[in-house]
């Protein structure tokens, strides 16, 4: 029986860690700036506990098979424990954890304690039941004021912009979030009614929206092409449909589809 | 002493030790706690039938969305979602939060220090009851109007708080706030009982640093329970509140739900999640810690060996104990919180850790040099340490904020999740049942099914788990009802599916064992006073115990809890109750 | 050899033990009793006074997370696109003066319920040893305690009805909301109290022994302190933290 477990755990152990290490269902491929740093961290942090969950599991396995009952009346080795044993292993898991920790705290530190440059792209996103609006503030680069009573998607109001305000000439809201590569982004996150999460996978980018909360956060794309949008916070029974899409243009691209935007924008008033 | 006041006394004594006739007092409504112990333990077995019963028509939604379900029909997206959240909310409250405290805690704790009953009977019994009241509450939200509600075991605001928010959050929701609500007054109840029994009843001898290791971790699991249930049961009111008065607590103003507006203004949705996670994190350790001690308690007899320094073992308790009130902030590093305070909540996360490493270390310390007996009962607790260092290693991925960014709300979390709670923490309760059903029942339960059991069960579970990290890494979300919307999915589903048919397998093996459990009720094999030969004292007494637990004789213990193979010692174990001197100079 | 655990040697005469002692051959005192003063209630109040205690920390927890709510809710902001702001809705309540009288009450109830509790503690002891009931028309301490307890739980009454006659309801905003949710919290718990007490006051009449009459109201007297205790710290709440 001992080695039957024995075999058991080691073929787990193994059949799992292969499946990691070939990283057969991978990360949707990298396409931001932060993102380099946080993917390389997995990386280390992979490597870390993989060393740890192989050692423990062979080693129970081991352990678990080597000290079975043989039948022969042989003794145990009687111990208590170890005390210094325990002070080294306990200082080791210390060092190795917490240092592990902090060894990554800067990569949060860098996308999160500091918001973007001012040179940023802003875009505000609105999470709703169950999509998302991009709002670009146009050549002002003012958001006009919204108003929750004039929230109405069938007239095409989704977010509620107030028309009375002059910044409102040049607002204008897409499906799409269309952003330049190469470029830092400002999303300004709002939700209007739950809890939603706007989860960019390729972008290694996350964050909830939140109710009555205006969250900013900021990231730099760097690889044109169509990325798939997903909402990350339960919220409703359209929670699985709430998907949107990311497009990351040239900057040509970009001015020419903003243009266009602004242009249609004018031509509707 | 004069007569009026010593037959006070007496009477008292009488009163306080004799066994209760007639069914009612005997099985009903008992103050008996192995009485209460089995109650409790069958109300979680239900609840894991109720759970495990959701959790197989979400594998079959998941990969076949348009089957149509026996009785049924056909599942929509919304009851996926209602599905998800009475699952979740039976295994961790009815299930995890039951079973090895009230369950097993409730049956052995006073016998393994020595007592003859709880310190509170009468209100042992009232917390036994009040969770029967919330078990019912809890399984009406499914046959009100609207069905039960949708909005996740954690129930974030505004979704949870507004009753238009989505089909079940109407009177169903309302129905699961306040089952949960009774459910905290009971385990308050019952917390208060376990702690005031623990510090106040143990037998001559039996000092804190003698009790076995159950004992330790159901003190401390009760200690969480008390000061962490309040927590939980403040916000539910809140929430009521705010669903049904038109206060806002936890809704901001200017919402629109549906076209319409909400008149609520000024609330927090993070203010829920704080109080939520205050709770939630503790509880969390509620439901793994006693299987631990039961892990420790199985190692040790069926190493014929002491546990590895049980010192340690006991401050490792404690620092996961006092260090779990302090970490609710790692389910929230998304949420919109401080990025510091991120920070703060992360370092915490990872220094929690390190007292689980020693644990595992002292488990593994524990069987090395031993004589291991791979009874099925053993090949639990061997499982559990296999099960904890698999669920606990997918931790620090999740406790560094910048790796949380692209795992949090994915299946890398479900994964982590049910490995810990939904697999170890359940294995822990399968080898507190095989290894005490004897004492419980007077019968063994088989022996060949019980390994069959274990080996689908640990096969099983790690096949449906482990691939979860894959799906996560992936970036597949959680509370997904559906996977035909995102396109990045579609790779994806091969996997899906193959964790669904091994669901099934595993989910019928379960029945080997729910067979076992109620065929050896009946005609398993007579169990004697000590089938394994272990050294506590709930094996000094009869299979099972009489009412009174020691039969009038008052034990007086001389040695610590896990003295097998004591070099000199007549016999490979020395019981707790041995004589002094039996274990040489222990 | 290293042991994990201290040397305990039998003879050890330790503290920690529940209820302890001398280590001799007789069987320990809690199971039965063996004719020393009737320590079955030593051992059973100390239980109960223990148990209480505990009880107080669960209640604690509960009241801090009403408290940090409050806080919170005190001062955080929603986002108003209208000024594009954060603008917080908070409006302090204020305090009906009548619970001014309250305090004073329930302040004065205490003393009552301490003298309660050391008369029939007192009275307890000495019919242990002497085997009657040395005060045949104890002076009604409990009674008059009990008198004022439902007296305090009116009082909040009163305030809600003034309150509510200005037009402030538990949903008018949010400092109005805490001011109902935590005196009906504070309320509620008090009531248990009260119901105690109201046991303590039949226990003569259901023929109970003393000693249980002691316990209750000693335990009782506790928990009547700790609301005294808890009601003033919430009253403190919500006069300064406006």
């Amino acid at each position: 029986m001992g080695l039957v477990l024995l075999v058991v755990i080691w073929l787990i152990t193994l059949i799992s860690t292969y499946y990691f290490a070939i990283d057969k269902w991978a990360m949707l491929p990298l396409a931001s700036a932060h993102g380099v740093a946080m993917d390389s961290w997995f990386h280390v942090t992979y490597i870390v506990v993989g060393v740890v969950f192989l050692a423990a599991q062979i080693g129970l396995g081991w352990v678990v098979w080597k000290s079975r009952d043989r039948g022969d009346g042989r003794p145990v080795s009687y111990s208590h424990g170890n005390t210094k044993m325990e002070v080294v292993w306990t200082a080791l898991t210390a060092v190795i954890f917490i240092g592990l920790n902090l060894a990554g705290e800067r990569i949060w530190a860098e996308s999160r304690f500091q918001g973007a440059a001012p040179s940023a792209i802003k875009v505000e996103v609105t999470g709703l039941q169950f999509a998302w609006y991009f709002r670009y503030p146009g050549n002002d680069g003012r958001f006009a004021r919204t108003k929750p009573e004039l929230e109405d998607a069938s007239v095409g109001n989704a977010v509620g912009i107030d028309d009375e305000d002059p910044a409102a000439k040049d607002d204008f809201v897409t499906g799409t979030l269309v952003l330049p590569v190469d470029r830092e982004t400002e999303l300004t996150l709002r939700s209007q009614d739950v809890i939603h999460s706007l989860f960019i996978p390729a972008m290694r980018f996350k964050q909830d929206a939140v109710p009555g909360l205006m969250i900013k956060m900021h990231f730099k794309p760097t690889q044109v092409g169509e990325y798939e949008i997903a909402c990350a916070e339960l919220c409703g029974l359209g929670h699985y449909k709430m998907h949107g899409m990311l497009k990351v243009v040239s900057q040509p691209d970009y001015e020419r589809w903003l243009a266009q935007k602004e242009a249609d924008k004018l031509a509707s008033e | 002493m004069d007569a009026p006041s010593q037959a006070a006394a007496g009477a008292h004594a009488a009163h306080a030790h004799a066994a209760p006739t007639g069914f009612i007092r005997k099985y009903v409504f008992s103050l008996d706690h192995k009485v209460i112990g089995i109650q409790y333990y069958f109300l979680a077995l239900l609840s894991v039938l109720v759970g495990m019963g959701l959790s197989l028509l979400m594998r079959i939604h998941l990969v076949w969305p348009q089957a149509n379900i026996p009785w049924l029909g056909h599942i929509a997206p919304e009851t996926y979602l209602t599905l998800l959240t009475m699952h979740g909310t039976f295994m961790v409250f009815f299930v995890l939060t039951l079973a090895p405290q009230g369950g097993f805690g409730n049956y052995f704790l006073p016998i393994q220090i020595g007592a003859a009953d709880m310190a509170f009977p009468v209100l042992n019994m009232l917390s036994f009851w009040t969770t029967f009241v919330a078990f019912c509450v809890m399984l009406a939200a499914f046959f009100v109007e609207g069905g039960a509600p949708l909005h996740g075991w954690t129930g974030y605001a505004p979704l949870s708080a507004l009753q238009s928010s989505g089909p079940g959050e109407g009177l169903g929701a309302d129905l699961w706030i306040i089952s949960i609500a009774l459910f905290c007054a009971a385990s308050l109840m019952g917390a208060l009982n376990f702690i005031t029994t623990t510090l106040d009843l143990r037998a001559k001898g039996m000092t804190l640093m003698r009790m076995p290791l159950t004992v330790w971790t159901w003190f401390v699991t009760a200690m969480l329970g008390l000061l962490a249930f309040g927590v939980l049961l403040a916000a539910g009111i809140l929430l009521l509140l705010d669903r049904n008065v038109g206060t806002s607590f936890f809704v901001p103003s200017g919402l629109v739900l549906s076209g319409n507006l909400v008149k609520h203004k000024g609330g927090s949705p993070l203010l829920w999640q704080h109080l939520f996670w205050f709770f939630g994190h503790p509880e969390v350790y509620i439901a793994i810690l006693p299987g631990m001690g039961v892990a420790s308690q199985l190692l040790s007899t069926f190493s014929r060996k002491p546990i590895f320094g049980y010192r340690a073992m006991v401050y490792a308790v404690l620092a996961i104990g006092i260090l779990g009130f302090l970490v609710w902030g790692h389910h929230m590093f998304i949420s919109g919180m401080s990025p510091y305070s991120g920070f703060a909540f992360s370092i915490l996360t990872m220094a929690i850790g390190v007292p689980s490493a020693i644990k595992t270390f002292n488990w593994l310390g524990t069987m090395w040099g031993g004589r291991i007996r791979f009874t099925t009962p053993m090949l639990f607790a061997i499982g559990f340490v296999s099960l904890f260092v698999s669920g606990g290693l997918s931790g620090p991925f999740l406790a560094q904020p910048q790796l949380d960014i692209q795992l949090h709300d994915t299946y890398f979390v479900v994964a982590h999740f049910h490995l810990i709670m939904g697999v170890a923490a359940i294995f822990g309760i399968f080898a507190a049942t095989y290894y005490w059903f004897p004492k419980m029942f007077g019968r063994m339960m088989n022996e060949t099914l019980g390994k069959a059991h274990f080996f689908f069960s640990f096969v099983g579970t790690y096949a449906i788990f482990m691939p979860m990290h894959y799906l996560g890494m992936a970036g597949h979300p959680r509370r997904y009802s559906q996977l035909t919307e995102l396109g990045y999915l579609h790779n994806l589903m091969p996997l899906q599916k193959f964790i669904s048919i091994v669901a099934f397998i595993t989910i019928a093996a379960q029945f080997i064992f729910l067979f076992n459990l109620l065929w050896s009720l009946f005609k398993g094999k007579k169990a004697g006073m000590n089938p394994w030969q272990a050294t506590t004292l709930e094996w000094t007494v009869p299979s099972p115990p009489p009412h009174d637990n020691f039969g009038g004789v008052v034990p007086v213990v001389n040695h610590g809890p896990y003295e097998y193979g004591v070099p000199g010692a007549a016999s490979d174990f020395v019981m707790q109750t041995d004589p002094a001197g039996a274990a040489g100079a222990h | 050899m290293a042991t994990a655990f201290r040397n305990t040697s039998v003879l050890d005469r330790d503290p920690k033990l529940g209820g302890g002692g001398p280590i001799d051959i007789t069987p320990p005192k809690r199971w039965g009793g063996d004719g020393d003063g009737n320590p079955q209630y030593r051992d059973r109040r100390r239980r109960y006074r223990l148990g209480m205690m505990i009880g107080m920390a669960a209640i604690i927890m509960f009241f801090v997370s009403l408290t940090s709510a409050y806080i919170v809710r005190q001062g955080i902001g929603n986002w108003d696109s209208r000024t594009g702001q954060y603008v917080t809705d908070w409006v302090p309540t204020k305090v009906p003066g009548i619970l001014w009288v309250n305090t004073l009450l329930l302040l004065f109830s205490s003393v009552t319920m301490e003298m309660a509790r050391r008369r029939t503690v007192e009275r307890a002891l000495t019919a242990q040893q002497f085997g009657i009931d040395g005060e045949q028309r104890p002076f009604p301490w409990l009674g008059i305690t009990t008198v004022l307890g439902i007296g305090f739980i009116a009082g909040p009454a009163l305030a809600w009805k003034e309150l509510a006659s200005q037009g402030v309801f538990i949903s008018t905003n949010p400092s109005s909301s805490f001011f109902y949710v935590l005196t009906v919290s504070h309320g509620l718990h008090l009531l248990g109290g009260v119901l105690a007490l109201l046991y303590a006051s039949v226990t003569t009449v259901l023929a109970r022994p003393l000693d249980t009459k002691a316990i209750v109201v000693d335990v009782t007297a506790l928990y009547w302190h700790f609301m005294d205790g808890l009601w003033i710290y919430i009253f403190a709440l919500l006069l300064i933290a406006k």
